[in-house]
C-alpha cells in the first residue's frame, strides 16, 4: 500500500526551503564521481538539471528522442519567465508571486512547493543572464519587464516572443559544456520505453535506439524524468507533434502515482484549426493580451470583415465580464469565455470557432513601432501561418490543448513514490494546481532543474554511495526488455488497416469533446466507454508500416498512441472523480449562477494521486490533503 | 490540387539511395508542406507502401528539427520560413516538386530525408557557451548591456540550428551557424571573457567536420528561416583575428 | 599553430589580403597601358623599363608575384575542400537568391590564370630573360598582338571574366577581413561595381581604340 508523504518541512513558509536545504544529506565530491544519474528529456528542466548535476560531479546520462536536446519543446515557450525581482517597484515579492500562483491554480497546489518556486525565481534570472540570455533591455542597459496574463504586476522577463528558446538554449549550452567535460553523456534519438525498478528503487531505463531500432538497457543510481507534458493526448495541441506521455506512463505502470491527470490547460490564444489535415496548433503568446483586445460581434453569425464592424457593434466580452482584469484574466477563464461565445454562435471566421484579438487601439495609442518591438516575431509568425497581417486586421484565436498541470506525483524533494525516481518540470504535478499562470512554466522548469533537484537528489544519493555501478544483466532488466519487445512485436504484428495517426485523431476528438474545456458526468462516462472501444479497435486494426530494426516513425507513433489510450482513460477517471469545478477542470454540474467554476473545498481540497493496479482494473485513488496554512482559499474572482 | 513528388529515398546510411516519383491527388493549398507529406505517408501506409521518413517536431518553426531541400532551395520557395511553415499555397496544380535531404559531408543521411546533424551539437560543445556554474551568477542587473547590443545579440541568438545555411551554401559551409553563436556572445559583456578560446575552438571544430569554406555567396543569409545576417560572419572573422 | 595557419578563416584572410593587394596594382598597370594609345612608343617603353629596373618596384614586383601565387594556391585548395564538403550534390540544383558572380569565382579565376600565362609568356618572362625577346620594345609587341583579331577576342573574354571576378572579390575581401558596416558596406559595394566595370573596360578599350583609329 502506497503511503503519500509530501515531506513538507515545518516552519514559516518563507523559511521552509532554506531550512530544508540546510538539513538535506550531502554527498562528498569523491563519492559523487561514483554515482550515475539518468535524465530523460532535456528541455529547460532536463538540460538544466543534467548540466547542474554534472557540474556538481555526478555522472549524468541524458536521453532525448530528438536528434539534439536543443529541440525540446521548452524551446517554443514564447512570452516570458517570471521572477520577483521587483525591478518595477510595483510592490512585488515572493509572497505575491506565490499568492498569484496559488490563486491562479485555484487552490489546488501545495503551498510549500509554490512558495519555493517563487523563492528561487530570482536566482534563475541571474543564472540565465550570466549564461548570456539576451533578455529585453531598457535603453539604460537594465533588464526590461512586462506584465502577463492573470497578474497585476510587471514581473515577466522576456526575449521578444522567444524567451523559451533563449532559456532552453542556455540550458542546452550549459549541458553541452558538461558533455565536452566528459561529465554528461548524450544519448540522442532514444525513446524511453520502460522504467527498471530493482528492489523497489528506480535503477534504469529501457530505450529504443530510434535509428537502429535496437532495444538498449541503461542503468543508474537514480532516474530523473523531465519528459514534459502529455497535452498531445488531445491530438491537436500546441505541443510538438512528437511530445508524448509514454515515459510518465511507464513510470506510472511501475508504481509511481499519477496526480491530477485531468488538470490540462487549454490555452486561450492559439491560431484556430484551419483544415482537417492539420497536425498541430500554433500558439500565440498570451502576452499579446497585454495590448490586444478580445472581441466578437454583438450580432450572432455576423460574417462581415472585422474592420467593417463598428466599435458599438463589438462585444469586448472579457472587459465586459471581468472589468478588473479585462483581457488579462487567467488562461482557463479566457478559454472558457471564448468557448462560451462561440458555442452561443458569436464566433468568427469560416468555422465560427474563433474570436478576434485586436491591436487597432494599441497601435493607435502606442504607434506601430512600439507594438512591433514587443510582438514583432509573433505577428510575423501569425502572418506566416494564416496570411493575415495583424497590423491591419485582428488576429483570430481559439483555445487549444497546451499544458498539463497534472503529472507524476512528487514529494517536496521532487521524488515520485518510487524511491530514486524523480520527476521535474511539466512532467510532475507540483506547482500549478488546477491552472497555470503565464510565464510560470519556464520558471518552474528552470527552478526544478537548476536549483531544486540538484540539491534534493543528494539526500537520496547520500545513501547510495556504497552501491556499485548497477549491472544491466539482472532479471528486472530482462523482464523490462522483454515487455518492451513484446509490445513492439505485438504492434507490428496486428497488420490491420488503419494508421496510428487516424486512431490518434479519434482519441483526441473524444477527449476534446468530453474532457476538454468543460466536462459533465454523462459525457465523461461516454468517453470512458469510447476510449475503451477505440483501444480495442486499435489493437485489432492498427497498421504499422516499416520494420522493427530501422528508423520507423510509424512504430514510434503507434507505441505512443497505445500509451495515450491508458493515459486518456486515467484523465477521464480523474475528471469523473472530481465533482467540483476548479481552474481548468470545469464540471458543468458545478458552477455558480454566473457560470463561474464552483469549487468544493470541503470535499475536494486534495491532490488526486492514482495508483496503477493492472491493465484491466481501475486505479486506486490516494488523496493528499492540501493544507492551507498561509493563505485562505477564496472564490477566484477576476471581476 | 494534384502534384508530382520526386523524393529521395534511402534505406539507411550504408545503402545507396534514389529518387522515387509519387503522384499525389487531393492536396489542399491550406496544408503545410509537412502536412502534405503526412498525407502522402497516410496514403502510402494504407496502400501497404513504405512511408517517407522525415524529421519534424514543433511544427511552428522554432525547434529546428525539420528541414528539406525543396525545388532547389532549403525550405522551398518562400523566404524566412522553416519547412514546417511552408504552405502548399505556394505551389500550383500539376507542379512537380523535388524533395531532397540536406547535403553535406558533415550531415550524413540517416534515412530518406533524415540527416544527422550531430556536428552542430559538437560545435556548441566545443565552446558555444559561457562557462558559469549554476549558483555562481551575480545579481542580474549588475551586468548592464546596451540595448542595441542586447537586441543584436538576440537577433543572432535566435538561430534554431536547422542547418538550412549549410544546405544552401554551395560549399556546405557552417559559417553562419558558427557566427550566430560567436556574435551573440561577442556582443554581450558576459561573453567577452572567453571570447578568444570560444572562437578558436569553434572554428577548429568546424574545419574538422569538413564543412566548406565561406565564399561570401550569401545563400545562407538568403535561406536562413530566422533571417540571420551576413554581418555576423564578418564579426566572426574579426573575432577570430582578434583571438591571435 | 598549424591549425591556425590552415584554418578556413586564416586561409580566406590571407587570400583576401593578397587579392586586395592585387586590386591596387591593376590601376597602375592600366595607367601604363594607356600609353600604348600614343603613336610614340617612347613613353610606354620607358615606363616598362622603369618598372623593370627601379629597385623599389623590384620589391613590389616580388610581392606581386607572391600575392598572385598565394591567391591562386589558396584559392585552389579552398575550392577543392569546398567540393569535398558536399560529396552528393542536389538534383534540383541551387535556386537561392544569392550573389551571382560569387558562384563562379574558380572559373573566372581560372580564365584570368590562363590569360596570365599567355601574358607572361609575351611580356614578363621575356623581361626576366626566361624567353628570348626584346624587353625594351614591349610597345611593338603589344601592337603586334592587338593586330590579331583572335587574340583580341580572347583578350576581351578574359577581361569580362576579370570583371566578374573583381566585382565579387572586391566586396568579399572586405567581408572576409571582417569589415561589414551598416553605412560603409553599401559604399564599398558601390565602389566595387565601378571598379569592376571601369578597370576591365579600360584594359579592353585599348585594342578597340587602336583598331578603330
Amino acid at each position: 500500500m502506497v503511503k503519500l508523504d509530501s515531506k513538507i518541512p515545518d516552519g514559516p513558509l518563507a523559511e521552509k526551503w532554506k531550512k530544508h536545504l540546510a538539513s538535506l544529506k550531502l554527498v562528498n565530491p569523491a563519492n559523487k564521481k561514483k554515482l550515475e544519474i539518468i535524465v530523460v528529456g532535456a528541455g529547460a528542466a532536463g538540460a538544466s538539471a543534467a548540466a547542474t548535476m554534472a557540474e556538481l560531479g555526478y555522472n549524468v546520462k541524458v536521453f532525448v528522442f530528438q536528434d539534439s536536446s536543443r529541440r525540446a519543446h521548452s524551446i517554443a515557450s514564447q512570452g516570458g519567465i517570471n521572477a520577483t525581482k521587483n525591478y518595477k517597484n510595483d510592490a512585488d515579492s515572493d509572497f505575491r508571486l506565490f499568492y498569484d500562483m496559488i490563486k491562479g491554480g485555484d487552490f489546488r497546489a501545495r503551498e510549500a512547493n509554490v512558495y519555493r518556486a517563487a523563492e528561487v525565481s530570482n536566482q534563475i534570472i541571474d543564472q540565465y543572464v550570466a549564461q548570456g540570455v539576451p533578455f529585453a533591455r531598457e535603453y539604460s542597459g537594465y533588464l526590461a519587464n512586462r506584465s502577463f496574463g492573470g497578474v497585476q504586476v510587471s514581473r515577466t522577463f522576456y526575449a521578444q516572443g522567444q524567451t523559451g528558446q533563449q532559456c532552453t538554449l542556455a540550458a542546452y549550452q550549459a549541458l553541452s559544456r558538461q558533455i565536452k567535460a566528459g561529465k554528461a553523456k548524450m544519448f540522442a534519438r532514444r525513446d524511453m520505453l520502460d522504467l527498471v525498478v530493482i528492489d523497489g528503487q528506480a535503477r534504469g531505463i529501457i530505450t529504443r535506439n530510434l535509428i537502429t531500432g535496437e532495444i538498449e538497457r541503461h542503468s543508474a543510481h537514480a532516474v530523473v524524468l523531465a519528459t514534459g507534458g502529455f497535452g498531445t493526448v488531445y491530438y491537436l495541441s500546441t505541443l510538438a507533434v512528437n511530445s508524448n506521455g509514454s515515459a510518465a506512463l511507464a513510470a506510472y505502470k511501475k508504481g509511481a502515482l499519477m496526480a491530477n491527470p485531468s488538470m490540462a490547460q487549454i490555452h486561450p490564444t492559439s491560431i484556430p484549426v484551419l483544415n482537417d489535415y492539420q497536425a498541430k496548433l500554433t500558439l500565440m503568446s498570451e502576452s499579446l493580451r497585454n495590448d490586444g483586445r478580445v472581441w466578437v460581434p454583438k450580432e450572432k453569425g455576423d460574417k462581415r470583415h472585422p474592420n467593417e464592424i463598428k466599435e458599438e457593434e463589438r462585444d469586448y466580452y472579457l472587459e465586459r465580464k471581468y472589468p478588473a482584469f479585462g483581457n488579462l484574466v487567467p488562461r482557463d477563464v479566457a478559454s472558457r469565455a471564448a468557448k462560451e461565445r462561440c458555442d452561443e454562435g458569436y464566433g468568427v471566421g469560416e468555422t465560427g470557432l474563433a474570436v478576434n484579438l485586436d491591436f487597432k487601439d494599441a497601435i493607435q495609442s502606442q504607434g506601430k513601432d512600439a507594438i512591433k518591438a514587443k510582438y514583432g516575431t509573433l505577428f510575423d509568425l501569425y502572418e506566416k501561418v494564416t496570411g493575415i497581417n495583424p497590423y491591419e486586421e485582428p488576429m483570430r484565436i481559439y483555445p487549444a490543448s497546451h499544458y498539463t498541470m497534472g503529472g507524476l506525483w512528487v514529494d517536496y524533494n521532487l521524488m515520485t513514490t518510487i524511491p530514486g525516481l524523480y520527476a521535474i518540470g511539466e512532467a510532475n504535478f507540483s506547482d500549478h494546481g488546477a491552472n497555470r499562470l503565464g510565464a510560470s512554466s519556464l520558471m518552474q522548469c528552470s527552478g526544478d532543474g537548476y536549483f531544486i533537484l540538484p540539491a534534493t537528489i543528494g539526500d537520496y544519493l547520500a545513501d547510495q554511495i556504497k552501491v556499485p555501478k548497477i549491472p544491466t544483466d539482472t532479471p528486472e532488466f530482462d523482464e523490462a526488455e522483454k515487455a518492451v519487445k513484446d509490445k513492439l512485436n505485438r504492434l507490428m504484428s496486428v497488420n490491420g488497416t488503419q494508421t496510428p495517426t487516424s486512431f490518434h485523431k479519434r482519441l483526441g476528438n473524444i477527449l476534446w469533446t468530453y474532457s476538454g474545456m468543460s466536462r459533465n458526468e454523462e459525457g465523461l462516462k461516454k468517453a470512458l466507454k469510447e476510449i475503451k472501444e477505440l483501444k480495442e479497435e486499435f489493437w485489432k486494426d492498427v497498421k504499422v508500416a516499416g520494420e522493427l530494426n530501422e528508423l520507423n516513425h510509424e512504430l514510434e507513433k503507434a507505441a505512443r498512441i497505445a500509451d495515450f489510450f491508458d493515459l486518456a482513460n486515467l484523465i477521464v477517471i480523474d475528471a469523473l472523480n472530481r465533482k467540483e469545478s476548479c481552474g481548468a477542470h470545469f464540471r458543468e454540474e458545478y458552477q455558480t449562477d454566473e457560470g463561474e467554476p464552483q469549487r468544493d473545498d470541503k470535499n475536494y481540497s486534495y491532490v488526486a494521486a492514482w495508483e496503477y493496479t493492472g491493465e484491466n482494473s481501475d486505479p486506486i485513488l490516494h488523496k493528499e490533503e492540501l493544507k492551507f496554512e498561509f493563505v485562505t482559499p477564496v472564490q477566484r474572482s477576476y471581476k | 490540387m494534384n502534384i508530382t513528388l520526386e523524393i529521395w529515398r534511402q534505406k539507411n546510411k550504408e545503402t545507396k539511395g534514389q529518387f522515387v516519383t509519387y503522384k499525389l491527388e487531393g492536396v489542399s493549398s491550406e496544408m503545410t508542406f509537412l502536412e502534405m507529406l503526412d498525407y502522402l505517408n497516410e496514403k502510402l501506409v494504407k496502400e501497404g507502401g513504405d512511408p517517407v521518413a522525415f524529421d519534424s517536431d514543433c511544427r511552428e518553426g522554432i525547434c529546428g528539427m525539420c528541414g528539406l531541400y525543396i525545388n532547389g532551395r532549403p525550405n522551398g520557395p518562400k523566404e524566412g520560413v522553416t519547412t514546417c511553415q511552408l504552405s502548399m499555397s505556394v505551389f500550383n496544380d500539376g507542379d512537380t516538386i523535388t524533395v531532397e535531404p540536406w547535403r553535406s559531408k558533415a550531415f550524413p543521411v540517416i534515412k530518406d530525408l533524415v540527416v544527422d546533424r550531430t556536428s552542430f551539437d559538437k560545435l556548441i560543445e566545443a565552446g558555444g557557451y559561457i562557462s558559469v556554474n549554476t549558483g555562481a551568477a551575480p545579481e542580474a542587473n549588475s551586468i548592464l548591456v546596451k540595448k542595441e547590443n542586447a537586441d543584436r545579440a538576440f537577433e543572432a541568438g535566435i538561430c534554431i540550428g536547422c542547418g538550412s545555411c549549410v544546405a544552401a551554401c554551395k560549399n556546405a559551409s557552417a559559417m553562419l551557424f558558427v557566427s550566430a553563436k560567436i556574435s551573440q556572445f561577442a556582443l554581450l559583456p558576459q561573453g567577452k571573457v572567453e571570447a578568444k578560446e570560444r572562437v578558436r575552438a569553434l572554428v577548429q571544430t568546424m574545419d574538422e567536420f569538413g564543412f566548406g569554406n565561406c565564399s561570401n555567396t550569401g545563400a545562407c543569409e538568403a535561406e536562413c528561416p530566422k533571417e540571420i545576417k551576413l554581418v555576423n560572419i564578418a564579426r566572426l572573422n574579426r573575432e577570430y583575428y582578434k583571438a591571435y | 599553430m598549424n591549425k591556425v595557419v590552415a584554418s578556413s578563416i586564416s586561409k580566406k584572410f590571407v587570400m583576401a589580403l593578397a587579392g586586395l593587394f592585387l586590386l591596387i596594382f591593376l590601376p597602375v598597370h592600366l595607367g601604363i597601358n594607356f600609353m600604348l594609345l600614343k603613336s610614340d612608343p617612347e613613353p610606354f617603353n620607358s615606363a616598362a623599363h622603369f618598372m623593370a629596373t627601379f629597385p623599389l618596384v623590384k620589391v613590389v614586383e616580388i610581392m606581386l608575384i607572391l600575392a598572385i601565387l598565394i591567391h591562386i594556391v589558396i584559392g585552389v585548395i579552398v575550392q577543392i575542400q569546398n567540393w569535398f564538403s558536399r560529396p552528393v550534390g542536389y538534383r534540383s540544383g541551387n535556386r537561392s537568391k544569392t550573389s551571382f558572380f560569387s558562384k563562379f569565382m574558380i572559373w573566372t579565376g581560372g580564365t584570368i590564370f590562363i590569360f596570365l600565362i599567355i601574358h607572361f609568356t609575351n611580356f614578363y618572362f621575356i623581361k626576366l630573360g626566361f624567353i628570348e625577346g626584346d624587353p625594351e620594345n614591349f610597345y611593338s609587341v603589344a601592337h603586334q598582338l592587338f593586330a590579331i583579331p583572335g587574340y583580341n577576342i580572347f583578350y576581351w573574354i578574359c577581361f569580362i571574366g576579370l570583371g566578374f571576378h573583381l566585382y565579387h572579390a572586391f566586396t568579399s575581401a572586405f567581408q572576409t577581413v571582417g569589415l561589414n558596416h551598416r553605412i560603409w558596406t553599401p559604399v564599398v559595394n558601390f565602389v566595387a561595381l565601378f571598379y569592376a566595370i571601369l578597370i576591365p573596360a579600360g584594359f579592353a578599350s585599348i585594342p578597340l581604340i587602336i583598331w578603330l583609329f
